[in-house]
């Protein structure tokens, strides 16, 4: 099994026809994954090698029964664009774009919670979501990713940074080790989906077997994680922050990843995950390797 | 993007957010003419972006001209904490019954707006909430629903604000709150807001930090970028669109992707180094932008070494290494580079840069982020 997406999802691609929409749709469709259709506005009727466009995310849905969504529109553009897929029913929305203003995501945020709570948002300023050999949404390169293997042990990813996802996904398959899914939740202020969101399923999931979490220093999130797993994860973990010597009061690079006032540093949220009985890497390749560790107790 | 001041005060006012009559100024006799136009007694405040202004005496009353030409002469080119005061704010001095404390905020955790309330004003706030938690009064805003007045003035009956503060007070929340959630604030502080002999209630101080990703609606914005303090790296990096923080070491910093660029700064501190700075270039590293990170990093005196830490996804390792060796012919670096290559065709890639011809001195390639950050530790070591 995997989380959030499997080898059935169908997903339409929100800017289809626009430089990065085209380049990744079209790679995950290559990956295998089901791209059923595009939505461009004014463009219904045409198509994107073979694959068809629409004016509106409720007609896409109509024509083609797509349940997932994959926004690759401009910061302008991409509040609507969750909040159309929201409201045509689509119940996974995936948005990779970054720059987005952190009121219009608030307001996006609090928009579905009140509005579709049946949508799930990840992201946005997130790589994607790749469930290895069977869904690939987002700007993963799939070829890095080693699928799960049936007799296991799996193990699951998730992470607030792109590269360092691709890093874990690398480490693992160079030790051989498949990924049951791999999710990354985005370096902004406001994720629609956070760390607890993902453990939670991972902990429900009976192909993931052991989870990678990997943080970087802003907000309170792996802290709040920690407490999570404290209570509710039985399943053993890595982690890796990101962040120890960053200079506090400057975004590095990502809007979210800010230490304000002393709080959000990488030690406090090492600190919070060791406790709860979490394996901590100084480094992503360490990371790596406790979790080969933990891999090799699991078999 | 953090505001001086000044700006946050001419900020405030456009959002109709009252601040006492004042002008910036650049040199004494700018100060002279913005005190005669506010009225004596004025304030002369340096601006700087750091705590603690007024006792490193940044900060001074003065009754008429000459107290004005002294305080400002002194003040202007003082060092405060580092910062050196380029710029002074000259304000009519106000008459102080009450001190409170007002702000707007994002709370990550509850996903919402946060109003920070308190009747103890004109003191950290992080300190108020040490000794005294209950004198802060928190409330979260729905950022769909937003603030009315109604809400606002109950908040400052919670805070305790006396009676005759009460409606300025909230009239103000509401504004601040506008100014905040409109004017794409991350951050939005009154800190002290004030309650005048007279029964007005208006705004001492300003401090508001900008969400850069919000600029492509607030063209207004740019004379802010103008006047950020950035130091000569930075503003170089600026030029060529790039996501760079100046450090103090001594290892110059190129990565792919804004978690990995922070994870090289950790790995090299781990292993005994120091970085120079943080570089993202992103995930597209082709020779154009490969060229202008090493610009920006050789430009820097301190760099001794330079550590480019790559990861292939998308972008293959070949087309990552023919960017770094036609970089290198436009670039005359200083430093030797040690180059982590990983990823999508990470072989064909560290073939391509030993077969460039590039004598070991300049470029050397190490299997992994450790072993290529102790390789740039010591080369800057030496």
């Amino acid at each position: 099994m995997s989380i959030f997406v499997n080898e059935n999802t169908k997903v339409i691609v929100q800017g289809l026809t626009g430089g990065q929409g085209k380049y990744h749709g079209l790679r995950n469709r290559d990956y295998g994954t089901n791209v059923v259709a595009g939505v461009t506005p004014g463009k219904g009727g045409q198509d994107v090698e073979g694959i068809p466009i629409f004016d509106s995310v409720a007609d896409a849905v109509a024509a083609t029964g797509a349940d997932a969504s994959f926004v690759a529109v401009p910061p302008k553009a991409a509040p609507a664009a969750i909040l159309e897929a929201a409201a045509a029913g689509v119940s996974f929305v995936v948005c990779i774009t970054e720059g987005i203003p952190a009121q219009d995501e608030a307001r996006v945020f609090n928009t579905l919670l009140a509005d579709y709570p049946n949508t799930r948002l990840l992201g946005p300023n997130c790589p994607g979501i790749i469930s290895p050999g069977k869904c690939n949404i987002g700007i993963t390169a799939g070829e890095i990713a080693l699928p799960p293997s049936a007799e296991g042990p799996n193990v699951g990813i998730v992470s607030r940074s792109g590269t360092l996802t691709y890093q874990a996904l690398y480490e693992l398959k160079q030790k051989s080790i498949g990924v049951s899914t791999c999710v990354g939740i985005g370096g902004d202020p406001v994720p629609g989906t956070n760390f607890i969101d993902c453990l939670s399923e991972f902990q429900a999931d009976p192909d993931t077997h052991a989870i990678i979490m990997i943080g970087e220093i802003g907000g309170s999130a792996e802290e709040e994680a920690a407490d999570f797993i404290k209570a509710n994860v039985t399943k053993p973990m890595s982690a890796y922050i990101a962040g120890v010597t960053a200079p506090a009061g400057k975004k590095m690079g990502h809007a979210g990843a800010i230490v304000s006032g002393g709080k959000g540093t990488a030690q406090g949220k090492m600190d919070a995950l060791a406790e709860a009985g979490v394996k901590i890497g100084l480094n992503p390749t360490e990371a790596g390797e406790l979790m080969a560790e933990i891999v090799a107790n699991l078999s | 993007m953090d505001l001086f001041e000044y700006q946050g005060k001419q900020y405030f006012a456009r959002f109709d957010i009252p601040v006492s009559p004042g002008d910036k100024a650049d040199t004494v006799e700018e100060a002279l003419a913005a005190a005669e136009a506010a009225g004596y007694p004025v304030v002369v405040k340096a601006q700087v972006q750091v705590g603690g202004r007024g006792k490193a005496g940044g900060i001074k009353l003065a009754d008429n001209a000459d107290e004005v030409r002294t305080h400002a002469g002194n003040i202007l080119g003082m060092d405060i904490k580092g910062h050196v005061v380029k710029r002074l704010w000259v304000e009519h001095a106000s008459d102080i019954e009450d001190e409170y404390y007002a702000s707007f905020s994002l709370d990550r955790a509850a996903k919402k707006h946060l109003l920070m309330l308190s009747a103890q004003g004109g003191v950290e706030i992080e300190a108020v909430a040490e000794s005294d938690p209950d004198a802060i009064v928190k409330l979260h805003i729905d950022p769909v629903v937003g603030l009315d007045a109604a809400t606002a003035r109950q908040a400052a009956v919670d805070a305790k604000i006396p009676e005759k503060a009460l409606d300025g007070t909230a009239e103000i929340l509401v504004k601040l709150y506008r100014c905040f959630s409109e004017g794409d604030c991350d951050l939005a502080e009154i800190n002290p807001l004030i309650l005048k002999p007279t029964g007005e209630v208006h705004a001492l101080d300003a401090k508001v930090t900008l969400d850069a990703n919000a600029l492509f609606r607030h063209p207004e914005w740019a004379e802010y970028a103008e006047t950020e303090e950035l130091d000569e790296r930075e503003r170089l990096a600026k030029t060529h669109d790039l996501q760079y923080i100046g450090l103090d070491g001594t290892v110059g910093i190129i990565a792919n992707g804004a978690g990995l660029a922070m994870s090289t700064l950790d790995v090299v501190n781990q292993v005994g180094g120091s970085a120079a700075n943080f570089l993202d270039i992103g995930g597209g590293a082709n020779a154009d932008v490969m060229a202008a990170a090493l610009e920006v990093i050789n430009f820097d005196q301190n760099v001794s070494s330079i550590f480019i830490n790559i990861f292939g996804g998308i972008t293959r390792g070949e087309e990552v290494a023919k960017g770094i060796v036609e970089a290198l012919g436009r670039v005359d670096l200083r430093a030797p580079i040690v180059i982590r290559l990983d990823g999508t065709n990470a072989e064909e890639g560290r073939q391509i840069l030993a077969d460039a011809g590039i004598p070991e001195s300049k470029l050397r390639s190490e299997p992994t982020m450790l072993d290529a950050a102790r390789a740039a530790v010591a080369l800057a070591k030496n």
